[in-house]
């Protein structure tokens, strides 16, 4: 289907991952209006094209990390993005 | 039936444009050109594109064909355009498993989706093509307490409707469909299944022909290869008068731009990407969702099976070939490649269900683009941009949508208004976090 390369394992079937999704900039929660959570909760890019996006290795080392993949071609480039780790989307 | 009719020879259709029912298919038409050897008239007309209309549609499916349809048949409004970047139906509308139901689980959805099965009873009569819809009753299994709690929940819902929907016992199940292995023991044990008698399978190929060739003799146009590049906006906040504020001008194809003050996105897989040219950003994702088809065999298979704990769904042709699917792939993108784990999946899901089945061979696998939402609900109706509308968000559930979705579309762009059966599928609703969860009774069963 697709490899996934996880910084830690290598690369791994996407079944052994999750795709958490196109990474959107998370607002502010002590300044943020009801509207801007929405806008980050709910609408997405979602482009045929280079996309940075987050996978969480489920059946491996259990890691959220960052990528970059073609949603068109399905191709990975460069190695993982520094500052990988998300948090509060477990 | 239509296709055993005697009657017209489904050639001397009146002239294109002229407004008449276009005519039957016959057998006595089949039979004279199978003797003579002669050409099928065209079904639709083919004609020059112009420089502008009243209303363009984006995308050729069944939601922009139906649109076009009811605009013409309900509103006189005929100078419209359907342009696709490929063939009509090349997208969902011909590669779904063309089940059609109405037993969802919000109020909202159900008499919205009963709304459309009423339409798909009489389109045999109403398009002159026999859409072979086939009312087998359509079966979701239960295979734990939680489900059949689900399921009961589904059924009240749709009995407060006077949607014929109810839960039965393994033994019912059993009998209306032998096949399946009701054992206590088996992995996954059935333990009931919502019952929807009018839910079926229809040819969804002859649904699209059949709102192409009725909409054509209206005089709507229909431009196939030719795919939008931009849509042209003035007076928005975003760069090139895009964007909340604005308003649409026209479109951009590879064969020119065109002028119109009506826009409306049917793109289904690639709405993000038709909204995004004017500005609108929507609450939606890509993801395939793949289906294949087994040789034919003797039909055994009386109504649609769905397992949603097993990720799997079966009906039989009237051919005799199994049609399975399941849920989408695991993560967004635009290919329509099979894959091997999906084949897998399906068998291993399939033989618990059904041990019987563990000769037939597969014949073929397929993929569609779905646009996925957050609550398994549609987008539709009026954006930010003035007359740019969206009709999009139909997931893995759209096909049996089609129907309803063009008469309602029509109506709101005739009337400028949004009609009531379709006010909660509203893009706001994303803003005043009004969202209308149907993720119980569509995430497997589509
Ligand atoms: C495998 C599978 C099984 C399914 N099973 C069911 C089912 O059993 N029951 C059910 O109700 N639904 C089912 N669905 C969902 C259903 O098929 C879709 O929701 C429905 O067909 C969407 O119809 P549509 O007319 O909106 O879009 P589509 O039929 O996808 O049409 C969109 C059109 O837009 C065109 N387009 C895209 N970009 C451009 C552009 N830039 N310019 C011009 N044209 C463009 C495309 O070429 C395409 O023809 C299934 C889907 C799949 C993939
Ligand atoms: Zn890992």
């Amino acid at each position: 289907m697709l490899l996934v390369p996880c910084p830690n394992c290598g690369p791994r079937n996407a079944s052994d991952l999750r795709h958490v999704g196109e990474s959107t900039a998370r607002p502010d929660p002590s300044t943020a209006s009801p509207e801007e959570w929405r806008t980050y909760l709910y609408l997405r890019d979602n482009v045929a094209d280079w996309n940075v996006e987050t996978w969480y290795c489920t059946r491996g080392c259990r890691k959220y990390f960052k990528l970059e993949r073609n949603t068109a071609t399905n191709e990975f480039r460069n190695p993982p993005l520094p500052g990988t780790k998300v948090g509060g989307k477990a | 039936m239509a296709f055993f009719s005697l009657g017209s020879s489904g050639r001397g259709r009146g002239k294109a444009g002229d407004g008449r029912k276009p005519p039957s298919y016959s057998a006595a038409g089949l039979l004279a050109r199978g003797l003579t050897g002669e050409d099928w008239p065209r079904v639709w007309r083919d004609v020059p594109l112009q420089s502008s209309y009243d209303v363009i549609i984006i995308g050729g499916g069944v939601h922009g064909l139906a649109t076009a349809y009811y605009l013409a048949t309900n509103h006189g409004i005929t100078n419209v355009a359907v342009l696709d970047k490929a063939y009509l139906g090349s997208g969902g509308s011909g590669r779904n498993t063309a089940i059609v139901r109405s037993n969802y689980l919000t109020p909202e959805g159900v008499a919205f989706y009963d709304r459309s099965l009423n339409l798909y009873n009489t389109m045999t009569e109403d398009l002159n093509i026999n859409v072979m819809f086939s009312e087998r009753g359509h079966l979701t299994l239960a295979h734990s307490d939680s489900a059949l709690r689900t399921m009961h929940w589904r059924a009240e819902v749709n009995k407060l409707q006077d949607i014929d929907s109810s839960v039965i016992d393994p033994q019912q199940v059993a009998e209306i469909v032998p096949s399946l292995d009701i054992s206590p023991d088996a992995h996954h044990p059935i333990m009931g299944a919502l019952y929807h008698p009018p839910g079926g399978i229809i040819r969804h190929d002859a649904v699209v022909w059949g709102y192409a060739r009725g909409a054509d003799a209206r005089g709507v146009e229909m431009h196939q290869k030719t795919e939008v590049l931009d849509i042209l906006c003035t007076g928005g906040d975003g760069p090139d008068g895009k964007g909340p504020g604005g308003k649409v001008t026209g479109v951009r194809t590879n064969r020119g731009d065109i002028s119109a003050p009506i826009v409306v996105n049917c793109t289904a897989g690639w709405a993000s990407l038709i909204s995004d040219m004017a500005g609108v950003r929507l609450p939606i994702t890509t993801q395939p969702l793949q289906a294949a088809v087994t040789e034919p065999v003797k039909v055994f298979l009386p109504a649609v099976v769905v397992s949603g704990s097993l990720h799997v769904y079966v009906s039989q042709t009237d051919r005799g070939e199994l049609v399975f699917g399941a849920a989408v792939d695991p993560f967004t993108n635009y290919n329509v490649r099979g894959s091997l784990e999906f084949t897998e999946g399906l068998a291993g899901h399939i033989l618990e269900l059904m041990p019987g089945v563990s000769k037939m061979r597969l014949l073929r696998q397929w993929a569609g683009l779905c646009d996925m939402t957050p609550d398994y609900s549609p987008v539709m109706g009026f954006t930010p941009v003035e007359g740019f509308l969206v009709d999009v968000g139909w997931g893995t559930y759209g096909f049996k949508a089609g129907p309803v979705s063009g008469e309602q579309m029509a109506e709101a762009i005739a009337t400028q208004q949004t009609p009531k059966l379709i006010e909660a599928f509203k893009l706001s609703r994303f803003e005043a976090g009004t969202l209308v969860g149907e993720k119980g009774a569509a995430a497997v069963g589509h």
